[in-house]
């Protein structure tokens, strides 16, 4: 790799090569809409949860991707499955089912 | 005594039958809760018997609640339940009424036409015991055929679809489908030898079959409607048709007030024995009529819970929006039993809303909630503000700074611990407001502070709410000519009975007119339901717009609903009909000037579209 004189920092670097991307693929395989998101950031800036903590689904969506399972994991717990996303998302994204999914691989991977 | 081997098959079914029908009534009463069991006893000798005896009657043997879903339906079933029912009180009469009989074996009422060839010991009883047998049993094959045809094509009886049944179900059906024309068999044939029948039998005997060796197929005719009448008796435990016994059970455990709990209980193992997969839910079920989802509904559901566990499709597909309760002729709890079989499997990991705190607001009379879809849908929130400025209430906004969900969806889902937390946190908002009663705009809310917040103070719909300022003249609206067609949220109607409180108010402000049976208990979902998560938007916006188009017809204006979630998920499907929530409407109405605003927007809308 050409030396340019400086670097991205070890911590923010993704590859995606390397990453755990098998959750991403179990849950698009089970909701496809999955693949629909474009990251508008309209569910986070609806949400219930959002109001009071960091909580987004959009970051959710993103750490899948990445394959941060842990975090997508844990902000999944934040989640009141409401419902108000769903209606104000542009690209039918089925969010309570994607929430759902994240914590039920969760529960199947505890056990 | 009479014997003859023949009986043998009936008997040893029928002994069966008693012993475990008996086995399992006395296995259920024991394994009730001791609270259950201590309301039962002290319940015992009071009306509630009689008026479950009565139930039973009407229920199990004309079969009201089917009658009342169509007539020839009803009459299936009642020929059906209430003829042979009459077929074996005569029988046992007839049979004690014959001389030197008193004491008889069960099976001797049953085949006394095998037994007894001369019927004149009855005297002047014979004309009429005869006449009446074949009356009942020409009424019971009349609803045999029903039932056959209803196999063969399901519309002709009212019913869209017919129960897709497993092997036991198809044994006992068809037993219970061979017995009668077996009966018939045995019988005519008895009535060609012996003139032992009436106008039915004689005359299929000694003249339809009377070229046939009738003396060869005496024993054979007698021995297949004893085999016929044995295999329905020893499958009907494993069979749909437990549900006989289960149902009278069940009537009287209710009756007496024992109902679901939160957790699967032996009341959930009576109901479950007590669904006789008819159907009717079905055809009641938006799934089925909008999405041909066709194996979900309750009586698929409530077969594989009583067999073995229900899968995880079937727990989950369903909108929770009670309509096959209201559609159902037993009236088994099905979305308690759901939602409890969701818990079973709810996914609790380190849910914490430890997140939300620090609030607070001021102290008044009136604690209003709007709850998630109150502020996802500012329009209503900002209509029902200003009639309670209006009418000078004094209230505190608890969730202006954003809401706390209630807790519903994830209960519906069955997640209920983590519910309990933002039931807790709900809980003691309202509480800090010192106010006497909670009004909300959402029935989902509405709902669950009824039923799970164990509040003292009243929870009022905003309808119903501002019906009550405006009867006590706090509030005063014009009515105009607009033409509303109220939709019932599913949580407001069948959830908290809900259904009158609207459209009075609604008639205050336009005429509602409700084009369709589908209203009230019974009126349809708008498929925005919070507790199914696995139908994605297109099937949602499909039956949204179905049920926009059942609710309204060419004379509408505007739908009315009470519910955010409804507007919102009505809005999503279509364009052509305004939603409106009932605040909306109000708000409009409040001032002659904007009075036939809506009316007027319409017409010209026309005129520029034309």
């Amino acid at each position: 790799m050409v030396d340019f004189g400086y670097a991205p920092l070890e911590i923010k670097i993704h590859d995606l090569d390397k990453a755990n991307l098998t959750l991403g693929e179990w849950i698009a395989e089970r909701d496809e809409t999955f693949k629909h998101c474009i990251a508008c950031g309209c569910c986070t800036a609806t949400c219930t949860a959002g109001k009071f903590t960091t909580f987004s689904f959009r970051e959710m969506c993103h750490s899948i991707r990445r394959g941060e399972l842990m975090e997508a994991i844990t902000e999944s717990e934040k989640c009141m499955l409401c419902g108000k996303c769903i209606l104000a998302c542009p690209r039918n994204v089925n969010t309570r089912n994607i929430v759902k999914l994240v914590r039920k691989a969760n529960q199947n991977f505890r056990v | 005594m009479k014997y003859h081997p023949f009986v043998l098959p009936f008997s040893i079914g029928l002994a069966f039958v008693m012993l475990y029908i008996i086995g399992m009534w006395t296995f259920w009463i024991i394994r009730l809760s001791r609270r259950e069991q201590k309301i039962v006893w002290k319940r015992l000798f009071s009306l509630r018997t009689i008026k479950a005896m009565w139930e039973s009657m009407m229920e199990g043997l004309f079969h009201r609640k089917i009658f009342q879903k169509n007539p020839l339906l009803g009459y299936m079933h009642m020929s059906l339940a209430f003829g042979w029912f009459m077929l074996i009180v005569l029988g046992n009469l007839e049979s004690r009424i014959y001389p030197h009989s008193n004491i008889n074996p069960p099976y001797y009422p049953i085949f006394f036409e095998f037994f007894r060839h001369d019927l004149s010991p009855l005297r002047e009883y014979e004309e009429i015991f005869t006449f009446l047998m074949d009356f009942f049993l020409f009424v019971v094959i009349s609803g045999i055929c029903l039932a056959f045809f209803k196999r063969m094509k399901s519309r002709i009886l009212g019913m869209r679809k017919t129960t897709k049944h497993i092997l036991i179900d198809r044994i006992a059906l068809t037993s219970l489908w061979f017995i009668f024309p077996l009966r018939i068999l045995a019988e005519s044939v008895t009535a060609g030898l012996y003139n032992t029948g009436h106008f039915f039998t004689n005359f299929l005997g000694q003249q339809v079959i009377y070229n046939l060796p009738l003396d060869q197929l005496y024993y054979p005719s007698w021995w297949a409607y004893s085999f016929a009448l044995g295999m329905f008796f020893v499958t009907l435990p494993f069979s749909r048709y437990m549900h006989i016994p289960a149902e009278i059970l069940l009537i009287f455990l209710r009756k007496y007030g024992v109902k679901e709990k939160d957790t699967h209980s032996t009341f959930t193992k009576i109901e479950v024995s007590a669904c006789s997969r008819c159907g009717i839910c079905i055809d009641s079920c938006q799934l089925s009529t909008d999405l041909n989802i066709n194996d979900t509904q309750p009586a698929y559901f409530i077969r594989d819970l009583r067999y073995n566990e229900p899968d995880e499709r079937m727990r989950e597909t369903c909108m929770m929006c009670m309509r096959c309760i209201e559609a159902c002729p037993v009236g088994i709890e099905i979305t308690a039993i759901r939602t409890n079989e969701r818990k079973e499997h709810q996914l609790w990991g380190d849910k914490n809303y430890s997140y939300i705190n620090g609030f607070s607001y001021p102290k008044a009379k009136v604690a209003f909630f709007a709850g998630c879809m109150g502020h996802l849908t500012p329009s209503v929130l900002k209509a029902t503000l200003k009639l309670l400025d209006e009418a000078k209430v004094d209230y505190t906004f608890i969730d202006k700074d954003g809401s706390i969900c209630c807790g519903r969806p994830l209960q519906m889902n069955g997640e209920v611990q983590a519910a309990k937390q933002l039931i807790d946190k709900n809980n003691t908002l309202i509480l800090q407001s010192g106010a006497e009663m909670v009004v909300t705009t959402c029935p989902i809310c509405a709902r669950e502070f009824k039923q799970n917040y164990h509040l003292n103070i009243p929870v009022l719909h905003h309808s119903q709410f501002l019906l009550q300022l405006i009867n006590e003249k706090k509030l005063k609206v014009n009515k105009s000519d607009l033409n509303i067609a109220y939709h019932d949220p599913c949580e407001l109607s069948r959830g908290l009975g809900i259904t009158q409180e609207p459209r009075e108010l609604l008639g205050k402000a336009g005429n509602v007119v409700d084009s369709t049976k589908q209203t009230h208990n019974n009126s349809l979902c708008c498929g925005g339901s919070l507790g199914i998560t696995n139908t994605n938007a297109e099937q949602k916006r499909t039956i949204a717009a179905s049920t926009i188009n059942q609710i309204t017809n060419s004379e509408t204006d505007v739908v009315a609903t009470a519910c955010p979630l409804c507007k919102k998920t009505f809005s999503a499907a279509q364009d052509e009909m305004p939603i409106k929530d009932i605040s909306e409407i109000l708000v409009k109405s409040l001032n002659e000037k904007s009075n036939s605003t809506l009316k007027q927007q319409k017409i010209n809308e026309e005129i520029v579209t034309a």
